[in-house]
């Protein structure tokens, strides 16, 4: 497997994401202006504020050159992650349904949680296999985020639970931002593209509290058709 | 006699001094030099007021990579790694304007550390406000959290640690330290000695705007009082995207070998980075202030040589190199310009178009600010004032519970979840897992733990031992984690040196400083002074912050402050002898007076020694320092962090001679709570206490024996957040 990880002016934890990548496979950087993504079998959009998020959290990096390659990428069945900051830019890009909204405390929060991952009515088998091979039925990972109070309209959330697209959700009562139905990423309707607010790079080692990052990881590599 | 104008009083230089520019220029000063001699001349920039004091200070260490006088310190941690660090003070800023303030703060001290070469892996932070119950500092701790977090978390650096302390005489004068840790490869480390005549100075990052003009002469270097509402516009705004793009070029830059040298812009702007290069490197420097890249195109030569705007570099370049440093600035977006040259005249010349506006010797306008003496003189008795929040005749379970929910003992996890503590992937030990933070230095194979610690109440008590205390915490919190101190960095908050009382406090706090680091053998690698920490009310606590950086071998090998285990024997070990003098139950009952007993240094030191051996060798399951609210407060602490209650005898203690107030609720240095295999905690020389049981806390002493819940506990302990 061989990982891209994007890299955008402002990134923050695009090293940490490489690492984790390192783990299961060859990975490397992709920097913002690159349009050749030839040789990467999944791409990561890292945590971090793009271009200083000053705008609006990833309404800046979803014009990039780079993110203009992953739509492609995407849409030919290739696998993406979204974390954080990579989430919201998925969403600003239209590739992953919803918005995030400033947190309901109007505070950045830093914390460990745990998450329940839901692989969906009838999603991607092979991602029903890793996800339930875990004997403990939540990931323990943390979320670090001003910006990740997920939003929908009621009907979009409806759908989205309908077509098995909510692929993580905060354990109950631990919620730490105010997003909808407890969601903490969600899933585009082919499954290929995943995006979510905790941090899966910062849970890959034991000395870190946890190595349950690695699942998310697997999980996605594991629902995208090789490109 | 002098003939200038008041002009150089508005700037803050006396008479005396203004005189003396004139002797050492031949002639009269203009506007651009004499705001440039202003800001260099200031106590902030010149340490006029300290640097005598600070000469008492031992620096040296095997370990020692980089000392005082350089950006930041350095340390070795082994296969040709350094880490860098240093605390710097943004008081004065963050009482005007707390979140651009502690923003900027944070922002100018890891400027410094990556101006070594080294890239920042964290931040910590010693914050100091008035009583909780003002709406002023409610205002000032919620906007400096808020600003420390937004430019640590956006620019990508953990913040792994820190205190806030809350006291009467920080509420007109807060205090927002912050400290940052760096690693470098010690071959691609940099100094900020200009060198090479001929080669190009190089003003990279952020382009020169009106922003903090005046900020460390106006602000920094006089106390706060009415009309400080007037001096917003002294305080910089911070811009933290354009910081991470000037950082990775930098490292970029320095990775590839194209700097000779490399100094960031902070107080003092210009004037102060480009004297400190020419004095360092004891050559010239000609600027040309029409070639700085501009906010307002309008802005004169003096306002551009003082501009405090942030997120700006200055590098000495080979003139072959130049294009390829231009180049990889363009990579990152960030701005640049030759806007000078380095010259063997020894003169600082500042030219716009090539025309002469400015010109002064570098010596006498680095080194040529006279240095003053202090007049201390002891204060009779307690200076400050004395103020009962708590009731009389109150039980000991109650009191328990009002020190743990007083905002200075109680959990600051409504502040530390506001930063980002894990970016970077090296975070072993998170805020409140241990008594200090853990980072892992794969590079090196190892670890290291950073601490930062200060407690001014008690060094107002007595500024020597209370300061002995601060350096001993850090050492204890570092031992309780399995590190091994490598060096030291402090931030002096004082007062008025030029009054006799704040004189007499640094004046024994420096010796204070000076004797902990020498009997434990740790080398003061850098510092910062922040001096005239005054408001209406007179001055603030004396403050020495002291960050303490050291080396575990191994990151697994560590150890939290939480009990681990039922039925774990809990133990007391170390020379500690509580008194209630200085302590926070002193403050909660207004009985705060002149006075500390004089810590055994050595005994600490083979205590924190006994410690550390026995966390690496695994033999401990929690190990946590005795410090603000004393042994029960310590107690509840990790038994909260574990949801583990316990049960104690403080018999122990009473037959050392404590009353049963005091060895529940004394301070004092020395003491660690450990929790472990009893024959492991008998065999280290500890007190056997009780041991880690159900959920409750239950604690024998005398007529003051209670049993708390574990529950109660808790509530108190986390009440910080409801206040907000």
């Amino acid at each position: 497997m061989r990982w891209g990880v994007l890299q955008f002016p402002g990134s923050c934890d695009e090293r940490d994401a490489l690492h984790a990548c390192s783990l299961l496979g060859q990975a490397r950087l992709v920097w913002h202006e690159e349009r050749d993504l030839a040789g990467i079998d999944a791409i990561v959009v890292p945590g971090g504020f793009s271009y200083g998020d000053y705008l609006r959290a990833g309404a800046i990096a979803r014009f990039s050159p780079a993110m203009e390659a992953v739509a492609e990428f995407a849409a030919a069945g290739g696998p993406v992650l979204g974390i954080c900051n990579g989430f919201q830019v998925l969403c600003e890009a239209g590739l992953l349904p919803g918005a995030l909204l400033l947190n309901e405390s109007r505070r950045f929060t830093c914390r460990q949680l745990d998450l329940v991952p839901d692989p969906g009515v009838d999603g991607p088998k092979s991602e029903a296999e890793v996800l339930n091979s875990a004997h403990r039925p939540t990931l323990s990972i943390p979320a670090k985020h001003g910006e990740g109070r997920y939003w929908a309209p009621d009907e979009v959330l409806d759908a989205l639970e309908a077509n098995g697209q909510v692929a993580y959700r905060y354990a109950r009562g631990q919620n730490p931002n105010g997003s909808a139905r407890d969601i903490a990423g969600v899933r585009n309707e082919a499954g290929n593209v995943v995006g979510l607010m905790p941090h899966p790079e910062h849970a890959v080692d034991p000395l870190s509290g946890s190595t349950d990052g690695l699942k998310v990881f697997e999980a996605v590599a594991a629902a995208g058709a090789p490109a | 006699m002098s003939v200038g104008t008041a002009r150089h009083r508005e700037l803050g230089l006396t008479d005396a001094e203004f005189d003396l520019i004139v002797e050492k220029l031949g002639r009269e000063p203009n506007d651009v030099e004499l705001a440039m001699f202003s800001l260099l001349w200031s106590e902030h920039c010149a340490y006029k007021h300290s640097r005598k004091l600070l000469r008492r200070l031992p620096t040296e260490g095997e370990r020692v990579v980089m000392g005082p006088g350089e950006n930041a310190g350095a340390v070795d941690v082994g296969n040709g790694y350094a880490v860098a660090f240093k605390v710097e003070s943004h008081n004065h800023p963050s009482a005007v304007e707390p979140f651009q303030g502690a923003a900027t703060g944070v922002g100018g001290i890891l400027r410094d550390v990556f101006a070594l070469g080294a890239r920042p892996i964290a931040i910590l932070d010693s914050l100091r406000f008035g009583e909780l119950d003002s709406v002023r500092s409610r205002h000032l701790l919620d906007g400096a959290v808020r600003g420390i977090g937004h430019y640590g978390n956006s620019i990508g650096v953990p913040t792994v640690g820190g205190e806030i302390y809350f006291e009467a005489p920080y509420e007109h004068n807060c205090l927002v330290n912050a400290m940052c840790v760096g690693l470098a490869k010690t071959e691609d480390m940099v100094r900020a000695a200009a060198a090479g005549v001929g080669n190009a100075v190089v003003l990279m990052g952020a382009s020169t705007g009106r922003d903090g003009i005046g900020g460390a002469s106006v602000l920094a270097s006089a106390e706060l009082g009415e009309g400080d509402e007037a001096k917003r516009p002294t305080v910089q705004i911070g811009d933290p995207f354009e910081q991470s793009k000037v950082l990775e070029c930098c490292l970029e830059l320095l990775g590839k070998g194209l700097l000779v040298s490399l100094q960031d812009l902070g107080a003092a702007g210009l004037t102060s980075s480009a004297g400190e290069m020419a004095s360092a490197g004891g050559v010239g420097i000609d600027l040309d202030v029409a070639r700085v890249p501009l906010r307002e195109a309008d802005m004169e030569p003096f306002e551009i040589m003082v501009s405090e705007s942030q997120e700006r570099m200055l590098a000495v370049v080979e003139p072959a190199k130049v294009a390829e440093v231009l180049a990889v600035c363009d990579k990152w977006q960030t701005g640049s310009a030759e806007i000078g040259v380095v010259t063997d005249s020894g003169q600082i010349r500042i030219l716009r178009d090539g025309e002469l506006v400015g010109e002064m010797p570098v010596e006498a306008l680095v080194d040529g600010c006279p240095l003053y003496d202090l007049e201390p003189a002891a204060p009779e008795g307690w200076i400050y004032g004395n103020r009962r929040t708590l009731v009389e005749d109150v039980s000991a379970e109650d009191t328990l519970l009002a020190l743990l929910a007083s905002p200075s003992v109680a959990s600051k996890r409504w502040a530390f979840e506001q930063y980002d503590c894990l970016v970077g992937s090296r975070t072993v030990r998170r805020p409140e897992g241990g008594d200090a933070a853990v980072l892992r230095i794969p590079e090196a194979g190892s670890a290291i733990a950073v601490s930062i610690d200060g407690n001014g109440r008690r060094v107002a008590c007595d500024p020597y031992a209370g300061t002995v205390e601060a350096v001993l915490e850090c050492a204890q919190n570092l031992a309780c984690v399995g590190a091994e101190p490598l060096g030291l960095t402090n931030c002096l908050n004082f007062g008025n040196p030029e009054k006799p009382a704040p004189a007499w406090q640094l004046d024994r706090a420096v010796s204070g400083l000076a004797g902990a680091c020498e009997a434990l053998g740790v080398p003061v690698v850098g510092g910062n002074v922040s001096l005239y920490n005054e408001g209406p009310e007179g001055p603030i606590y004396p403050t020495p912050v002291v960050g303490m950086v050291g080396e575990l071998p191994d990151p697994a090998a560590t150890c939290g402050s939480a009990f681990v285990r039922e039925g774990d024997a809990i133990g007391l070990l170390g020379p500690f002898e509580p008194t209630l003098a200085g302590s926070e139950l002193a403050k909660l009952r207004g009985e705060l007076a002149a006075g500390l007993a004089q810590p055994d240094v050595a005994a600490v030191a083979a205590a924190c020694e006994t410690v550390r051996a026995a966390v690496r060798a695994g033999r401990l399951s929690s190990a946590h320092d005795v410090s603000d609210g004393g042994l029960a407060c310590a107690l509840a602490e990790s038994a909260i962090g574990a949801g583990l209650g316990a049960r104690v005898d403080l018999q122990p203690l009473r037959e050392r001679g404590c009353s049963p107030e005091e060895a529940l609720f004394g301070e004092g240095s020395g003491g660690f709570l450990l929790s472990g295999d009893r024959d492991a905690l008998e065999a280290l020389g500890a007190t056997y206490l009780g041991e880690v049981a159900g959920t409750t806390l239950e604690i024998a002493a005398g007529d003051r024996s209670f049993t708390v819940g574990l529950d109660a506990l808790e509530s108190a302990w986390r009440s910080l957040g409801e206040r907000f």
